[in-house]
Formats: C-alpha cells, sequence, structure tokens
C-alpha cells in the first residue's frame, strides 16, 4: 500500500469497507490473526461512532515507526456535534450496558495507543496505533 | 519464556493427550490450566488462536474450512473479551469504592458521635445500628446543668445521601444553642434550615424532647417521627408519645405543637426510628406490641442492658438482616 490511504464513512456499507481495507493493510504489515480481529474491531467501532452520531466521516490509515517498531495508525475523524462528555464516554459500562458495543474504552483496550480531541459542534478526531509484536518464536 | 509460550507448550501438551485418549483426566487437567490462564487475565480470543495453531500442528491434514472456520469465532469472540476485560476493571473500581465508603463511614462515625449522659436522677440508654454501611438515623444528647436535651431524627432515604444530610443537621443543631429552651422552636428553626439548604427530595423526621432533670418534666415535640412510647410505672402500662407535626424541609414557616409530660419514678420514655417498628419477619412488620413486651421482659436490666437486648432479639427475629437504620432509646427515671 501506499503510506495513507482512507475510506469515506457515509453509509453502513461503508463500515465494511473500512475493515476490510483495515484487514488487508495489518495483514500485509505481519500482523498475526488476533491483532488483525482487533484492529477491525476498533475500526468498526470508530466507523460505527461515525455513521450512527455525525452522519459521515473519514476512517484513515497509516504506516508509522518509532526506534525500530512498526505499527499502523488509524485516524477516525468527523464533523459531527463532538462528544460532550468525554469522561463518559471513556468511562467502562456506559456503551456496553445499552449494547452498544465495546465503546470507546473497548477501542483503547484493542489498541496500543489512543487519543481524542473535541469540539462540541465542530466534530471529533479520534487517533489509535496498534504496534507490530517482535515475534521471538513460531 | 513467557506465560504466552507456556499457555501455548502447556496447552497442545493437553489437547494431544485428549485427541489420543479422550480421557477425563485430560479435561480435568485443561480446566485446571484455564484456570492459570484467566490469572494471567489471557484474553478468550487469544485462547481460540492458540487452539487453532495447536490443531494445525497436531492435524496436519486438517481442512481448510475448519481452519477458516476459526476467523470467524475470533471475530465472535472479540467483544466477550472486551467484556471480561471490562469486567475485570470494573471490580478493581467497586472495591476501590467500597474502601472509600469504609472510610467515610468511619468519619462518619466519629464527626456524629455523642456521649450518653450517666445522672444519678436518670438512667439513659442508646443504641443506633445502621443497616448499610452509612447511618441515616441519628441521636444527640446535650446535656446542660438542669436538663437533657434528646434528639432522635432519620431521614427519608437510606445510604451515602442521607448520612451528608445527617452531618449538616448536626452542625445545624449545634448552632441553635439559644433555642434550646423549647423543643417546638428547634424543629421550627431546623425545618427552615433543612426546606433551605436540602435537596427537595430529602425530607427528614425529628422527636426532639427535653427532660428537666430537676423538675422531672418531659417537654416534647415532633416532625412526623416514628411515635415514641410512655410507661406509666404506677399502672405498669404503656401510652402512645402522639405528637402533630409535618416532616422537616416540605413547607416552609412551621409550627410545632409542643407537649409536656409529668415524669414519676419508674416511668420511661422510649424513642425510636422507624428501623425499629418497621422490623419484618417472614410473618410481615412486627407490631408495636412486641416492643413493648420486649421492654417489659427487659425492664429489670438498666436502661443500656434494656436497648442492647432488645436490638438483639429484634435483629435474630429477622434472621440476622436489618433492613433499615434502627435506633432506640430510653429514658427511665431512677
Amino acid at each position: 500500500m501506499e503510506n495513507e490511504s482512507s475510506i469515506k464513512i457515509v453509509s453502513e456499507w461503508d463500515i465494511v469497507a473500512a475493515r476490510q481495507l483495515g484487514r488487508t493493510i495489518a495483514k500485509e504489515l505481519g500482523f498475526g490473526t488476533v491483532d488483525q480481529t482487533r484492529i477491525t474491531t476498533a475500526i468498526s467501532e470508530l466507523a460505527r461512532n461515525i455513521y450512527l452520531y455525525a452522519g459521515n466521516g473519514e476512517i484513515r490509515f497509516e504506516l508509522v515507526h518509532k526506534f525500530e517498531k512498526r505499527g499502523l495508525k488509524i485516524m477516525a475523524v468527523d464533523h459531527g456535534p463532538g462528544i460532550q462528555d468525554i469522561r463518559r464516554a471513556m468511562e467502562d459500562g456506559f456503551s456496553t450496558a445499552g449494547g452498544l458495543g465495546a465503546g470507546l474504552p473497548g477501542v483503547k483496550r484493542l489498541m496500543d495507543e489512543f487519543d481524542l480531541i473535541t469540539s462540541l459542534g465542530e466534530g471529533t478526531t479520534i487517533w489509535v496505533v496498534k504496534w507490530l509484536r517482535e515475534r521471538r518464536f513460531g | 519464556m513467557d506465560f504466552k509460550q507456556i499457555l501455548e507448550s502447556s496447552y497442545r501438551e493437553i489437547l494431544r493427550r485428549y485427541i489420543e485418549e479422550s480421557s477425563e483426566t485430560a479435561l480435568y487437567q485443561g480446566q485446571m490450566f484455564s484456570r492459570k490462564s484467566i490469572k494471567q487475565q489471557i484474553p478468550p480470543e487469544e485462547i481460540i488462536s492458540i487452539h487453532c495453531k495447536v490443531l494445525q500442528d497436531l492435524i496436519p491434514d486438517i481442512s481448510t474450512e475448519i481452519i477458516a472456520s476459526f476467523d470467524f469465532l475470533i471475530e465472535f469472540m472479540m467483544n466477550y473479551g472486551l467484556a471480561y476485560q471490562e469486567h475485570l476493571s470494573l471490580r478493581d473500581k467497586q472495591l476501590e469504592l467500597k474502601s472509600e465508603i469504609e472510610i467515610a463511614a468511619s468519619i462518619q462515625e466519629n464527626l456524629l458521635e455523642t456521649p450518653i449522659p450517666k445522672l444519678e436522677e436518670v438512667d439513659i440508654g442508646a443504641v443506633s445500628i445502621p443497616a448499610k454501611e452509612m447511618n441515616g438515623d441519628y441521636y444527640r444528647f446535650v446535656q446542660d446543668s438542669e436538663s437533657i436535651s434528646v434528639a432522635i431524627a432519620d431521614v427519608i432515604g437510606k445510604g451515602i445521601p442521607a448520612a451528608l444530610c445527617m452531618s449538616m443537621m448536626k452542625y445545624a443543631m449545634d448552632s441553635l444553642a439559644n433555642s434550646r429552651k423549647n423543643p417546638n422552636d428547634v424543629l421550627t428553626n431546623l425545618n427552615s434550615v433543612v426546606e433551605n439548604n436540602v435537596d427537595s427530595t430529602m425530607f427528614i423526621t425529628m422527636f426532639y424532647g427535653i427532660y428537666d432533670f430537676v423538675k422531672h418534666s418531659f417537654t416534647y415535640a415532633a416532625a412526623g417521627h416514628e411515635r415514641g412510647f410512655y410507661y406509666h410505672a404506677s399502672s405498669q402500662s404503656f401510652e402512645d408519645l402522639k405528637t402533630r407535626g409535618i416532616v422537616l424541609g416540605v413547607e416552609k414557616n412551621i409550627t410545632y405543637e409542643q407537649y409536656e409530660k409529668e415524669v414519676k419514678p419508674g416511668d420511661m420514655i422510649v424513642l425510636l426510628s422507624d428501623g425499629v417498628t418497621e422490623s419484618r419477619t417472614e410473618n410481615g412488620f412486627i407490631e408495636r406490641s412486641v416492643i413493648t413486651d420486649l421492654i417489659q421482659t427487659f425492664m429489670h436490666l438498666s436502661a443500656q442492658e434494656m436497648v442492647e437486648n432488645i436490638y438483639r432479639h429484634i435483629e435474630r427475629l429477622q434472621n440476622f438482616e436489618i433492613r433499615d437504620d434502627f435506633t432506640l432509646i430510653i429514658i427511665k427515671r431512677v
């Protein structure tokens, strides 16, 4: 892949497209099956949030390096209403209780790095990174 | 080797044994081993991935369809894994909260502690037992040169909000030292404090009395509080301490009626919270007569021994589970 690619999220089908692209990139990078699934689950969650709360937005993929480590960075960008209470949205049990899925705490657990900027009425950007684990065996 | 490597090799061994023997021993080993992996917080999707990998080693000609189905299973189990991790972190949080509440409860206990006055003329006993960690009942004695004032209050509601509210009541009462001459004035003042300061959904019932141990008279007033008893030693009979007055915090500018009783030797004043009368057994609420019977049973004891024995008795009646805060005070003229 090139160093950067993206999928626009407008309809529910775009969530599947974002997952598909994310899985392909993760596989190419050398992530194992479980990590591939973690990454796609996180993409699902982020893309669904865009689809449900912002209407439309974008999922961007980028290869990143830190010293010898290589990883996949995913950005979810939207221009929706923004998150009113971030601490609440990051609280365990808030979204899972209503059957809404893993929620942002779930995304944070699935990935290695997590950051978020949100502004009411202007939108939300979420970055996550998964680092490739050094495989010493197998 | 880190735990994941140990996990993989042990899993392989146990699974191999099971495939070869189909034995209960291998299953038992598997069960024991799963405890270790739970302790190491290995999520379920990781186990499926190991299972799939090991299976390909053990059965080299396994069909690709079966192997592919494990990818589906991993996807399916991912949210279970997340739910499990969430559960672990919520459990830690709960333990943290529990210890904070325990600390708060002990602070409250120290804050609200009131010594029971010891006098030659009157014998006083009191117990107050919270149903949960924090007590929503409160009693307080203040001793002056010729009298003892006694307050017993119950916040409608339980737990932490009720307890916070009680701390405020204590300081409100402390600041009303000057109006402590008349119980009905005390209640009028406290009513406006509660009206002004406490959440509109929070109400407090209160009984306030002053025992003059020179004249041996008891003046009292109440704000929607559970009726107490008056024991006449001469006729060996109980009378309800009837009062009129609305609970604190409902309306502004309320006046309360005040009552007075002449206390003869051997007479008793019994004050309680609704946690006593609303004690529940398998047959429903206990009758008020159960309490007066218990008082009669333990009448030969000191006031403190009486209230403690009554509490223990009612606790046993309810199978040692009390549902509401329980407060009982007995004041007996010697």
